[in-house]
Formats: C-alpha cells, structure tokens, sequence
C-alpha cells in the first residue's frame, strides 16, 4: 500500500507546558512547528490543577496551573508557524525517522527535521492483593475525573502516598464533595509541602506515616481496604492492621517517565531511579543520542512543571537554531533559559534531580 | 455522580447525549469521554481480563494503561478514558481481548 509521507521542519510530541513552550521557542525563532497531542485539549497535567503551584521562586509559584495551560495554549494556537493538531497519537517512530500518526481513525505520517518528544509521564501501580480491583485508581486519574469532568468517582477515599500529589488531590477531592478516609505514607515523613499538608489536616483527615496499604477487599469493585504499620527496615507489623471501609482507593505513588517513542527511536535509555525510571541519554540542550531527536518534560526525568517549561523552551531553542534559525540572540537567549533551569534546581530541594541528571548528561 | 457545586471550577457541561451500555440506556454529555458518562452513571466496571476473569476498570484516565478497553460501536479494545462519547453510541463490556477479525470479514 502506498503510503504519504508529510516532511516537516520540527514535530513536537506531547503538548503539555513542556511541548507548549518548545514549540513556542522554535517558532519565535522562525521555524515552522507541528505540535501534537492526544487529547483533544492542549495543556497536558496542567489542564486538572486547580490549586495554586507549589513552585520554585519566582517561576509561577502561586498561580493556578489551568490559568498556564490556557494561556500557553492561547499562544500556541493564534501562532502563524505552529500548526496543532488535538486528538492526535503518536503510535510509531520508526528507524528512518518516520512518525505514525493516528488522528480519528486516520492514520498519516510525517518525517521531521527534528523531533521534540514532550509526552510526560505515566502513573506508578503498587503491588498488593486485589489492586488491579475497579475503584482504584492513579491520583491523577480521579483528578482528571473531578477537574475536568465534573465526576466524583466514589464517596469515600483511602490515599495512598502523602507527597505533594496525594496531598494535594486530596484536598480536591475534599473540596469536590468527598469524604477522605485517611492518607497513608510509607515513608516516616509527611513529603508535601507544609501548606497543602495543613489544610488537610485541618479538616480531619488523619495522614499515617510510616503506613502502607496491606490489601483490598470486593468482588466486583473495591468495598474496603487494609492498612498496616511499617517498622524502620520498612517491613510491616503484624498486628497493626486498620480496615477502611472505602469505595475508592487513590495511588500516588510516583511517576515513570514515557519513554516509549524514544526507545523506538534508538535513543540510548538509563534506569535513574532520582528521575523516575528509564530516561533518555541527552546533552544541555536536551538533544538525546539520535541526533535531531529530543526530550522535554516529566519524560525526561519526572520533576514538575516549570522546569518543564524550560527545557521545553531549550530543546526547541536548539532544534531551531540547529535548521538554521535564530542565530541572533542565541546564545544570550540560551544562557537565560539554562540559568533559570538551574537556578529552579539549586538548593536542598533539588538535590535529588542535580544527583539524578549527573547520570544522564553528556556532552 | 456529577458535581453540581465547586469552590473553584465551574462546569460547562454540552448538549445531552443518548448512548447504550450493556443494552440499556444512559445520558451523557457532549465533550465528555465515555468513561466520564459511565462513571457519572455509577458504571465502574468496564471488561473482564482475559485469563483470570477479574473485573477491571480505570486507572490512568489519561490513555496509558489500558485497564479501561471496551467494545464501542463493535469495535473491541477502544481505551474509553480518552475516547469521546458521541451520540447512540453502543458500549458493550469486553470479555477476554476481543475479536477484531472474524471469519467472512
Ligand atoms: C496531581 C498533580 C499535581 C501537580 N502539581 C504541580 C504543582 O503544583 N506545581 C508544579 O510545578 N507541578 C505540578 N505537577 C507536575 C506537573 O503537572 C508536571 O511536571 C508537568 O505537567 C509535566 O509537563 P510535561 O509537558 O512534561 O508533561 P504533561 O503535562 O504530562 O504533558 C504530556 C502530554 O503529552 C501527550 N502525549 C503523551 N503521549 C503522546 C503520544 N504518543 N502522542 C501524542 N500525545 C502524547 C499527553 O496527552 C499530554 O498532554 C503536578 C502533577 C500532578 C499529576
Ligand atoms: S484507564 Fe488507562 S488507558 Fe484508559
């Protein structure tokens, strides 16, 4: 079957903050940029959080991430050099280049100069009897059901993992009308931010640390869950067991990043478990080991949203400049956005990440 | 069930749709997924797995697990947490992985 081949300048995968401002980088350069996603509204994580960001500094800490994703998106969009297309999969990269796309039921390919993949990352499971029972589900799934559809899930939620995305979607639930039976976390430390972790904890949800989920019980969907106590190996204690009686079960429990395209790609893969699982090799400007291929975002190592937005701007600051647009200014323009990127990772808080991207960068 | 009241959000829900599932009936709207529209209906249980005949449902929302596949319009493993409910659409519970050719086609 003769298949049409569509040659493009710079195909961004994934339009969440990351592949928003990569395109837009690579465009106020003057690149023509075809951005897609599969969802049928642009914006990524960014389009279910309706708190205001715990974020580093000035970088648009305290602003609501829908607020950014509408006006990224906005941007995008009224953009002359930026075609984007929604509802979108990306299913394929080829060995030559080619990317398989999928768009209602039609299926096209294209061949880019280069490729910016920003595709994010997946939700973490938790091994115990019974989870794969219908009403458990990622933290962010029921964020997404209660933010952007307007759908409470159950009435009654255990959350599993007290960082700042169980948290923080635990006061969203709280807020959208249901009851939140308990947190628990693994570790002996509350890991969210102290704001979020007051408010609640100020409207009586008790948080457990040093607590893991032992199992869930239902036949057909989840009807109550088991807690126990975990020592200072991290082994439970026998003993210490609480029932819940809950229909909803939330795991947050981390983020891997989707690497899928990349490894299909032939980008070389590292297991860093400071980034989230298995994330491509890359250089400063986020070019992995396949040339004119790139990583932005939570897929290149799960972190949050602002330095997402940041590397999405380096990657296609470079994949520009590399075509041949932008010469002026370059270099002033990539120093700022590498010392913001940095000083977004500076300090105790992004230990982790600065350990992290040590074992990923080259060049 | 459909939050009418949010501190926050505001839901601008589209026009009401008509959509079977299992063979009966249900109203969801314009611009939701059919996840959505089942889990505003109190469905929560989409397929049974293929081997060990446990009940599934979601788990990402977001298209990257596929816990949630259905049969939609007769068409088997259809991710329904990203996939648009449309108008008289015919959602059917999936037992096993779906027959996607079947002889005479
Ligand atoms: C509950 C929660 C709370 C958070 N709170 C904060 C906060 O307060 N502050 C903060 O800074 N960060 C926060 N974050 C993190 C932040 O949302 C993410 O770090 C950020 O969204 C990552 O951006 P991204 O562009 O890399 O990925 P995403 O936002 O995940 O976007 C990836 C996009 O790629 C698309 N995609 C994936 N695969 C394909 C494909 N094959 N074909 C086409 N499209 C594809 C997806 O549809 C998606 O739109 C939070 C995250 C969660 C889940
Ligand atoms: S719930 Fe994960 S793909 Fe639908």
């Amino acid at each position: 079957m003769q298949q049409e081949i569509s040659f493009v300048e710079i195909a961004v995968i994934g339009g969440g903050p990351a592949g928003l401002c990569a395109a837009l980088e690579a465009a106020n350069a003057g690149a023509r940029v075809i951005l897609l996603d599969r969802q049928d509204r642009l914006g990524g994580q960014l389009i279910k959080q309706t708190h205001r960001f715990f974020g580093s500094r000035s970088h648009r800490a305290s602003e609501r991430g829908i607020n950014i994703a509408a006006e990224l998106t906005g941007q995008v969009i009224s953009h002359p050099l930026i075609e984007a297309l929604t509802g979108a999969t990306v299913f394929g990269f080829y060995e030559d280049g080619v990317l398989g796309v999928e768009q209602e039921g039609r299926v096209f390919y294209l061949k880019p100069s280069r490729v910016i993949v920003a595709t994010g990352a997946s939700e973490k499971n938790l091994a115990f009897p019974n989870n794969d029972l219908p009403g458990i589900y990622g933290a962010g799934a029921v964020q997404t059901l209660v933010n952007v559809y307007g759908i409470l899930p159950g009435k009654r939620v255990l959350m599993v993992g007290a960082g700042n995305i169980g948290v923080i979607v635990s006061y969203q639930l709280l807020q959208a009308g249901m009851e939140v039976a308990a947190i628990v976390e693994a570790a002996p430390r509350i890991g969210a931010y102290w704001v979020h972790a007051a408010k609640v904890r100020r409207a009586g949800v008790p948080i457990y640390t040093s607590h893991t989920i032992k199992r869930a019980y239902g036949e057909q969907e989840v009807e109550e869950a088991v807690i126990w106590q975990l020592d200072e190996q991290g082994q439970p204690v026998p003993g210490t067991e609480k029932d819940f009686a809950v229909d909803t079960i939330c795991l947050s429990v981390g983020l891997s990043p989707l690497v899928e395209l990349l490894a299909q790609a032939g980008c070389r893969l590292a297991y860093v478990p400071q980034l989230g699982g298995h994330v491509p090799l890359r250089d400063a400007n986020l070019q992995t080991t396949v040339p004119g291929v790139y990583v932005a975002g939570d897929a290149a190592g799960v972190e949050e949203a602002s330095a997402a937005m940041m590397e999405g701007a380096l990657a296609g600051l470079h994949a520009a400049y590399s075509l041949g647009y932008g010469r002026a200014g370059y270099e002033d323009r990539r120093r700022e956005l590498q010392h913001q990127l940095d000083s977004l990772r500076s300090g105790p808080v992004g230990e982790k990440i600065r350990t992290g991207l040590a074992r990923v960068l080259a060049g | 069930m459909r939050i009418e009241q949010h501190p926050v959000l505001e839901f601008r829900r589209g026009k009401k749709i008509k959509f079977t599932f299992d063979g009966k009936e249900y109203v969801g709207y314009e611009g939701e997924t059919i996840a959505a529209a089942l889990h505003a209906a109190g469905i929560r249980v989409m397929r049974e797995s293929p081997v060990l005949h446990r009940p599934r449902g979601l788990f990402c929302a977001i298209g990257n697990c596929s816990s949630c596949l259905m049969t939609v319009n007769g068409e088997p493993n259809v991710r329904i947490c990203v996939e648009k409910l449309r108008p008289g659409m015919v959602v059917e519970s999936q037992k096993g992985k779906g027959v996607v050719y079947a002889a005479g086609n």
